[in-house]
């Protein structure tokens, strides 16, 4: 029965291939980079091996902890351990439970994350080859780690699952979750300051979690290296245990889920009325963005954008105003610009087959573009002027409001203006509505990646005139420049947003059944 | 040109030729038929037999590669925008904009439409009444059943009032009572002048409800007429096991009889 799990796996996986040569090119780049991380992390364990023993098991207790942290956070906010094997979908064959968790269990070594984390923990044997003892034991214990890591990754996206069964929960859940990965970033900058500080207290750090979960089996062969074999054996019986329990809980969490499907719960406040409807014209356009603005609050993959908004600014200040210099807190607004410009460059991709309504309903390609630009409008045109203007304020740079102000009006208008032509034309594969934000659907990548560059590119030339213009204020200093840029911008930008929402508009009048027919690819 | 046809009343819609392939799989051969006004017009056919992309076509959702279609003597594929004014489609697997409430939803599609405030309100009281949907009227469109999304969808293809309806597969996961109203209101609009296409592969219900059928296998059209037509002597569902053909021949499951 497990070989037979694994088999259907490799043969969903072949398959995938064969519907979407893009998903093999994907799994391919991830091969690679997961083989060259491989290669040099092996590298990196061989020298490694030079080191004193206290050295080592240090390093690799802090490593295997952060892979396995890793492993049991990130699937639950991506949602995705990849449910190739769906454990939902073999309720209705009788699996004894032990075989199909051993079978779910040994099938995530096929795939690219699965088998590089089992390839890199087994080679933590390297590091102790100063001794073939250590290093056979090293590896057995790599082995033993990255079945527990797959274990436990299982048990927190089961218990999760089952957590968030109300879809407004698990809604707002993902994106709160989101936060802490987007700052990951300055979250790890700071950790490295700390690190340059001081490295005194990771050996501590490293003795502690050398007897949790995470790091305990890496801990092992350090025990065995300093002799002290009671240690060792007591460690890697500790380990085993924690092996033990977390499949056990894994297999009841999972056999709760399977007798007990969740149930879907909606546990949305009802509308009153009509809405965000009431707020706009009852015009076609005026229809089209109020929708859109319902969408932009109550769909997480648009409310997704507008919780990156805050975060810019906090990022912004991570990354270049360690030194004290905080003028490129100046350029919030023009990044939140061409961002939230840019995100509705995939909207008719977002709507997916609901965009049958548009079509079936004729509406014309003007009033769409139009009131997905409006409601976009709405809340990014006050946002992007109050983060023009408060922190030129606060920096006593007021001479430098009128170029910002120029360069973000410029920027939102060719933004918009682009993303208008794209959205009538291009689509691509992105998550379903209803789906977790942060899934990629498969082979979505190349094209995505194409698409959204192409986009990001146009509106940067559409915007030169403003960049040049403030490059000239900057070195002149002269403030006629500054007043030049935002005259530009705001001339400039609202020509360009004309002359997109009416190509997007003619565009969108001869391809609304193409445009349909390809989301209907999409789905 | 075909003038004999020409010359009689326009019919609600008329398929001229009508054909689609995807690569080498041809999916509608060049289909040819007429829907006379005020027939009540079911369209079936196996699964995969090309019912929803002749309806796609038909109402301007997918372009086809030869062929032409007419609402009411409107060139759907010349003259779009007036054609789609006299449809309203129900179409077979497509999503909604299910963060809408439901009132939201059936607003967005009168609105589209261009149509005036006042009216649209007026008309989306009535639709979420009489669908019986007036306490889920604010809930949104994501938490409702399969019965009442189809239902949800039906009202947004009939605020604008149109003098077509297409729907595909109107009554799948429907409970009966809703079915039975959907029924009553297709039969009142078929009464007072309107023209009702379903495609089904319920036999049954085709034969009790519909004035007209057409029978569709592989891309072809294999018969059209009146439900008594195309019958004859048997039951819809034996002639239509007849013309499509591929019922199993002898050999059952032997080891399934259980005593």
């Amino acid at each position: 029965m497990v070989a037979h799990l694994l088999r259907l796996k490799l043969a969903l996986l072949r398959n995938g291939f064969r519907r979407s040569p893009w998903q093999l090119v994907g799994v391919i780049l991830g091969g690679l980079y997961g083989l060259g991380l491989a290669v040099m992390l092996f590298v990196a364990m061989f020298f490694l091996g030079d080191q004193p023993a206290e050295f080592i098991t240090t390093v690799l207790v802090l490593a295997v902890s952060l892979v396995t942290l890793g492993w049991a956070i990130i699937p639950v906010l991506v949602s995705g351990v990849d449910l190739t094997l769906d454990p939902s979908r073999f309720t209705s064959f009788t699996i004894p439970p032990r075989e199909l968790v051993v079978g779910l269990l040994l099938s995530g070594f096929i795939g690219v994350p699965g088998m590089v984390t089992l390839l890199l923990f087994a080679g933590q044997g390297l590091a102790w080859r100063a001794d073939p003892g250590l290093a056979v034991l090293g590896l057995v214990c790599g082995v033993l780690a990255a079945l527990f890591v797959l274990a436990l990754s299982r048990l927190t996206v089961t218990a999760a699952t089952a957590l968030t069964s109300n879809r407004r929960f698990r809604e707002v859940g993902t994106i709160i979750l989101f936060v802490p990965l987007i700052m990951l970033g300055p979250i790890i900058q700071t950790a490295m300051q700390g690190i340059e500080h001081g490295l005194s207290w990771l050996p501590r750090v490293a003795t502690v979690l050398g007897w949790t979960p995470l790091g305990s089996f890496a801990a092992v062969p350090g025990d065995a290296a300093a002799g002290a074999w009671g240690t060792a054996a007591l460690r890697l019986l500790l380990s085993l245990a924690y092996l033990a329990v977390t499949v056990w809980a894994w297999q009841v969490s999972l056999m709760r889920a399977l007798e007990t499907p969740r149930e879907q719960s909606g546990g949305t406040r009802d509308v009153a009325g009509l809405g965000t409807f009431r707020f706009f014209p009852a015009t076609p356009w005026g229809a089209v963005a109020a929708r859109c603005l319902t969408y932009w609050f109550k769909d997480p993959r648009y409310a997704m954008s507008i919780i990156m908004v805050p975060l810019i600014p906090i990022f912004i200040w991570f990354m270049f105003g360690r030194d004290g210099d905080f003028t490129a807190m100046l350029f919030i607004a023009p990044i939140i610009a061409v961002l939230m410009a840019f995100s509705i460059s995939a909207d008719v991709s977002y709507d997916n087959t609901a965009f049958s309504l548009h079509v079936l309903t004729g509406v014309r390609g003007i009033d769409d573009r139009l009131g997905r630009v409006a409601a976009c409008a709405v809340f990014t045109v006050p946002t992007v002027l109050i983060a023009a203007i408060v922190p030129a304020v606060l920096m006593g740079e007021l001479s430098m409001l009128p170029s910002i102000l120029g360069l973000s009006l410029g920027a939102l208008g060719a933004g918009w203006a682009v993303s208008s032509i794209a959205s009538a034309r291009y689509t691509y594969a992105v998550p379903l509505p209803g789906d977790n934000p942060m899934k990629t659907p498969p082979g979505a990548g190349a094209r995505m990646a194409l698409t959204q560059l192409a986009t990001f590119g146009t509106t940067a030339a559409l915007v030169l005139p403003e960049i040049v213009l403030h490059i000239v204020f900057l070195v002149t200093g002269q403030e006629l420049y500054a007043w030049l840029v935002l005259f530009t911008g705001v001339v400039l930008g609202a020509g360009l947003l004309l002359l997109g929402l009416r190509i997007g508009g003619r565009w969108f009048d001869s391809r609304a059944p193409e445009l349909m027919q390809a989301t209907v690819l999409n789905r | 040109m075909n003038t004999e046809l020409d010359q009689q009343a326009p019919a609600a819609i008329s398929l001229r030729g009508l054909g689609k392939r995807y690569g080498q799989k041809i999916a509608v051969n060049g289909i040819s038929l007429d829907v006379p006004a005020g027939s009540f017009y079911g369209l079936v056919g196996p699964n995969g037999a090309g019912k929803t992309t002749a309806l796609s076509m038909a109402t301007g959702m997918l372009r086809p590669d030869a062929g032409q279609a007419f609402v009411h003597g409107v060139d759907v594929w010349k003259d779009t925008r007036q054609a789609k004014k006299l449809l309203g489609v129900l179409a077979d697997g497509v999503r909604l904009f299910d963060r809408l409430s439901g009132r939201q939803l059936v607003t967005y599609s009168g609105l589209l439409r261009g149509m005036d405030a006042a009216m649209v309100a007026q008309r989306t009281d009535d639709l979420l009444r009489v669908l019986d949907l007036e306490e889920a009227g604010g809930k949104l469109v994501v938490d409702y059943s399969a019965g009442m999304t189809k239902k949800i969808a039906l009202a947004t293809a009939l605020i604008h009032s149109p003098r077509v309806l297409v729907l595909d597969e109107p009554f799948e996961a429907v409970d009966p009572v809703s079915a039975a109203n959907i029924r009553d209101i297709l039969a009142d609009y078929v009464h007072h002048g309107g023209t009702v296409v379903v495609s089904s592969h319920v036999m049954d219900l085709v034969q009790r409800m519909c004035s007209h059928v057409a029978i569709i296998s592989d891309g072809n059209l294999l018969a059209a007429g009146t439900v008594d037509e195309v019958r004859g002597e048997g039951s819809l569902e034996d002639t239509f096991v007849e013309m499509v053909g591929g019922r199993a021949e002898g050999g059952g499951l032997s080891w399934l009889h259980t005593s």
